[in-house]
């Protein structure tokens, strides 16, 4: 258990470097977390742990605290009823407006990559059905951790089993050891990069979709507006935010609707972006 | 309320089962072997069936191919539970006629992602 004083450091610190909420509540699980990390750099607890990163000056230890504690909660095809609009109404009027030119699509807050390769499975089942989609996925998330996971393609037995219909594990992955790993075709589909939503993410270009389903959740009411307007800022005109089922939009969004989980600038919004 | 039949010839896991099936309102009937299986089905055809694939008298995916052939047996949900993990394996029940496929050890979260992959909730 973090004493409250522990609390408020490490709930500031990763407030500013991830834009994450740590709140009261979490506080018996943050420690809990935090006990691997800590036996790993050396410390016998994790309030020597914590002592020693407000006395280090480069922060590193706060980024590695910060990185423990990254919210990894996701399954494959989280929300199914998402991916089945995502199948089969957003990806195919994005492919029909981009023509010739590859539809790009974003997975912020990827986590360890279950959302990222469930895109890829069904693009993969589209060409399997005949069609050509030319699209390209790019999935971030501020954890390196995470990402590394993500980018090994491998998973347990019980994540491969939370979400994913048995035909799709056998279709598009195999046994590695007493993990699954996901095929190579599908994990070169999806590029994985670092990047932190609390800053612009002009340097990834534009997308015709996003998926931020669950992200906004893990930020106070004014850091979930900010970080939507950064990603609004690189959707293309007629593109489409997705949330997560049950999710609102942030208090002061202007110039968007939200149905079914998909956001959409409104007629005049479209037009002045 | 829709029907369940748990065969398993682990009475624990029957127990876990039932449990977290009856909190997703089903109704569920036991048996410890393929055999009893069937013969539960040829009294009346549940809707759903959680199946174990090793089990003395009768394996899961014998009792499967028997059920296919009975009449109306092709209507039953059939979820495989099984420790076998080899995609050979699983590839052998679902042309058996299984719709899901679960790999023990499971928990409440993992049984109802399957019931909902079968299209059962």
């Amino acid at each position: 258990m973090l004493t409250e004083a522990e609390f408020v450091l490490i709930a500031r610190e990763v407030k500013a470097r991830t834009g994450a909420l740590i709140t009261r509540e979490m506080s018996a699980s943050a420690a809990v977390r935090l006990q691997p990390l800590a036996r790993r750099e050396g410390y016998a607890s994790v309030s020597e742990m914590i002592a020693s990163a407000r006395i280090k000056p480069d922060g590193a230890l706060w980024n590695a605290i910060a990185d423990n504690l990254a919210q990894s909660e996701t399954r494959f095809f989280r929300d199914r009823a998402q991916f089945e609009q995502l199948r089969a109404k957003l990806l195919p009027e994005a492919l029909a407006r981009r023509g010739h030119e590859r539809a790009r699509i974003w997975c912020a807050g990827c986590s360890t990559g279950q959302e990222a390769y469930s895109v890829a499975m069904i693009l993969e089942d589209m060409r399997n059905e005949g069609l050509n989609p030319a699209a390209e996925i790019l999935a971030s998330d501020l954890s390196e951790r995470l990402l590394d996971k993500a980018r090994s393609g491998l998973y347990t037995q019980f994540e491969v089993q939370r979400g994913l219909p048995i035909r799709k594990l056998i279709a598009h992955f195999e046994k590695a050891g007493d993990l699954w790993r996901i095929s190579d075709r599908l994990r070169a589909a999806v590029k994985f990069e670092r990047h932190n939503l609390l800053h612009h993410p002009g340097q990834l270009g534009q997308f015709d979709i996003v998926l931020l389903a669950h992200v906004l959740i893990s930020f106070d009411q004014p850091t979930r507006l900010a970080v939507l307007e950064r990603v609004l800022d690189v959707l293309a005109p007629e593109g489409v935010v997705l949330l997560g089922a049950g999710e609102t939009l942030p208090e002061g969004c202007e110039g968007l609707t939200l149905e079914n989980g998909v956001v959409r600038r409104t007629g005049a919004a479209r037009a002045a972006a | 309320m829709r029907r369940c039949l748990v065969v398993d010839d682990s009475r624990v896991i029957r127990k876990v089962a039932r449990r977290i099936l009856e909190d997703m309102r089903f109704e569920i009937e036991e048996a410890g072997d393929g055999l009893e299986a069937l013969q539960a089905c040829r009294r009346q055809m549940p809707d759903a069936i959680l199946l174990d694939w090793t089990m003395p008298v009768m394996s899961g995916i014998d009792f499967l191919k028997q059920l296919r052939k009975e009449p109306g047996g092709d209507k039953p949900t059939v979820v495989f539970c099984t420790t076998e993990n080899d995609v050979e394996r699983i590839a052998e029940a679902l042309k058996a006629g299984a719709d899901e496929y679960m790999m023990k050890p499971f928990d409440g979260d993992i049984l109802h992602s399957k019931f909902a992959e079968a299209g059962l909730i």
